[in-house]
C-alpha cells in the first residue's frame, strides 16, 4: 500500500479508540455530576487500553508492523489481547449504567440480554471467533492478502479487537453478565483455548506465513507464546480471585 | 472447629491443590531453566509429531492455568484453616514426579517433543530424568500415606 493510504488508515483505524476515551470521559463526569463517583483506578485502566490500542493502529510501532512480522505480533498482542483486557477492566457498561437516565440504562440491559449478544459472548462461541480468527489470519494468505487491500487490512483489526474484547469478556465478569456460565465450564474452555493459541504460536515457528522470513516467523512465534502466556496470567488470576470469593464458606461472610 | 478436624475434613482438596501446583511448578522449572536459562530444550523441533504438539499445547495451558489455580486453592484452605503443609508437599512431589515422568517418556520419546537435550548421548539423560520423577513419585506417595485421617486427627502426632 502507498503512504498516503497507509497514514489515512492508521487515522481511520485511531478514530474510534479516540472515540472511546472522550466517551468514557464524559460518562465519569455524568456519573459524578448524580453524586455516583467512579473509581480512580479503572479510569486509569481504560486510558491505558486506549493507549495500547492506539499505538499498536498509528504511529512508529504501527509502521514497523506493516514490515516486520515481529513487530506486527507486537501490536497483536496490543490490539488483541492486553488492550481488550484493560478496556474491560475498565467496566464501561457498568460506568454506562450509573451515568445515563435510566431509560438509556434501560436500552443497555435489553442489548445484553438478547440473543446476538448471548451467542457472541458464549465462551466457545467467542474462543472460536478469536483463536479461530488468528488460525485463519496465520495459516491461509489472508495475511500476505492483508497488505495489500485496504479494507482487509481495517477488517482485520476491527475483528482482532472486537475479538479480544469478546473473549475476555466471555471468561472474566466484571460488568453485568446476564448470561453465566459456571467456572468449571469456563474453565475447560479457557484451557482449550489457551493451548489452541500456545499451538498456532509453534506452528508459525515452524511455517512462517506468506511473506515472513524464517528469523521473524521464529521471534514472533516465541513472542506469542510467551507474550500470550503473561496476559494470560492476569485473567486467570482474575478468574481465579472471582472463584476464591465466590466459594468463602458461609460461616465467614 | 480445631485445624485437625478441618484438615480431616479437607484432605482431598490438601491432596489436589498441591497436585495441580506440583505440575505447574515442574512446568515452570522446565520453561526457566531448562528452555530459557540452560538453553538445553528447544521451543519446538521440527521431529515433533502433530499429536505431540497439540498435547504440549493442552499440557501448557493446564500447568499454567494450574500453578495460579493451585495457589488459590492453598489460600481457600488456610481461611477454612484447613491448611496442611505435609500433606499438600506429598500432593506437589506426585504431580510434579508424574509430569516430569510423562514428559520423560511419552511426551519426549513417543511424541519427539523435543528432547531434554542435543547433540549429546543423550540415554543418561533420559535416565536421569525419569529416575528423579520416579524417586518425586514414591516421596510424594509416602507422604500422602502418612497424612490419612488418623494423623489429621493427631494420633500420631
Amino acid at each position: 500500500m502507498k503512504g498516503l493510504t497507509l497514514e489515512l488508515m492508521s487515522y481511520v483505524m485511531a478514530a474510534p479508540f479516540v472515540a472511546a476515551l472522550i466517551v468514557y470521559l464524559v460518562l465519569t463526569w455524568l456519573s459524578k455530576r448524580r453524586s455516583r463517583d467512579w473509581p480512580l483506578y479503572r479510569i486509569v485502566l481504560w486510558s491505558l487500553g486506549v493507549v495500547c490500542c492506539l499505538c499498536s493502529v498509528v504511529g512508529p510501532l504501527a509502521s514497523l508492523a506493516q514490515h516486520d512480522f515481529y513487530y506486527h505480533m507486537v501490536t497483536h498482542l496490543l490490539l488483541g489481547m492486553l488492550g481488550p483486557l484493560l478496556f474491560v477492566l475498565g467496566a464501561p457498561m457498568t460506568l454506562a449504567l450509573r451515568a445515563l437516565p435510566a431509560k438509556q440504562a434501560r436500552l443497555i440491559t435489553r442489548v445484553l440480554r438478547s440473543e446476538p449478544v448471548r451467542i457472541l459472548s458464549h465462551p466457545i462461541t467467542a474462543s472460536i471467533l478469536n483463536i479461530g480468527g488468528l488460525w485463519v489470519l496465520y495459516t491461509t494468505n489472508l495475511y500476505a492478502l492483508m497488505h495489500h487491500y485496504f479494507l482487509l487490512h481495517l477488517l482485520v483489526h476491527v475483528h482482532v479487537f472486537l475479538a479480544g474484547y469478546l473473549f475476555t469478556i466471555s471468561l472474566i465478569y466484571i460488568d453485568p453478565t446476564p448470561h453465566r456460565y459456571s467456572f468449571a465450564y469456563r474453565t475447560l474452555v479457557f484451557i482449550a483455548a489457551l493451548a489452541a493459541h500456545g499451538i498456532l504460536s509453534k506452528y508459525i515457528y515452524a511455517f512462517p506465513p506468506d511473506g515472513v522470513s524464517r528469523s521473524a516467523a521464529e521471534a514472533a512465534g516465541k513472542l506469542m507464546y510467551y507474550g500470550g502466556d503473561l496476559i494470560d496470567m492476569v485473567i486467570i488470576f482474575i478468574f481465579c480471585l472471582h472463584w476464591y470469593r465466590s466459594s468463602r464458606p458461609r460461616s465467614m461472610a | 472447629m480445631n485445624t485437625s478436624k478441618n484438615r480431616s475434613k479437607h484432605l482431598s482438596k490438601n491432596l489436589w491443590s498441591g497436585f495441580l501446583f506440583g505440575i505447574g511448578m515442574a512446568a515452570f522449572v522446565d520453561e526457566t531453566v531448562f528452555h530459557q536459562l540452560l538453553h538445553w530444550h528447544h521451543f519446538y523441533d521440527k521431529s515433533t509429531t502433530t499429536v505431540g504438539l497439540v498435547s504440549d499445547g493442552f499440557f501448557h495451558a493446564f500447568s499454567w492455568f494450574s500453578t495460579i489455580g493451585g495457589l488459590f486453592l492453598v489460600a481457600d484452605l488456610r481461611r477454612r484453616k484447613a491448611f496442611w503443609f505435609k500433606r499438600w508437599w506429598g500432593g506437589v512431589l506426585l504431580g510434579a514426579g508424574l509430569f516430569q515422568f510423562y514428559d520423560g517418556t511419552i511426551q519426549h520419546k513417543l511424541m519427539r517433543l523435543h528432547q531434554i537435550r542435543y547433540d549429546v548421548y543423550i540415554l543418561p539423560y533420559d535416565i536421569i530424568w525419569n529416575a528423579l520423577a520416579l524417586i518425586m513419585i514414591a516421596i510424594g506417595v509416602f507422604l500422602l500415606i502418612r497424612t490419612n485421617t488418623k494423623n489429621a486427627l493427631g494420633v500420631y502426632e
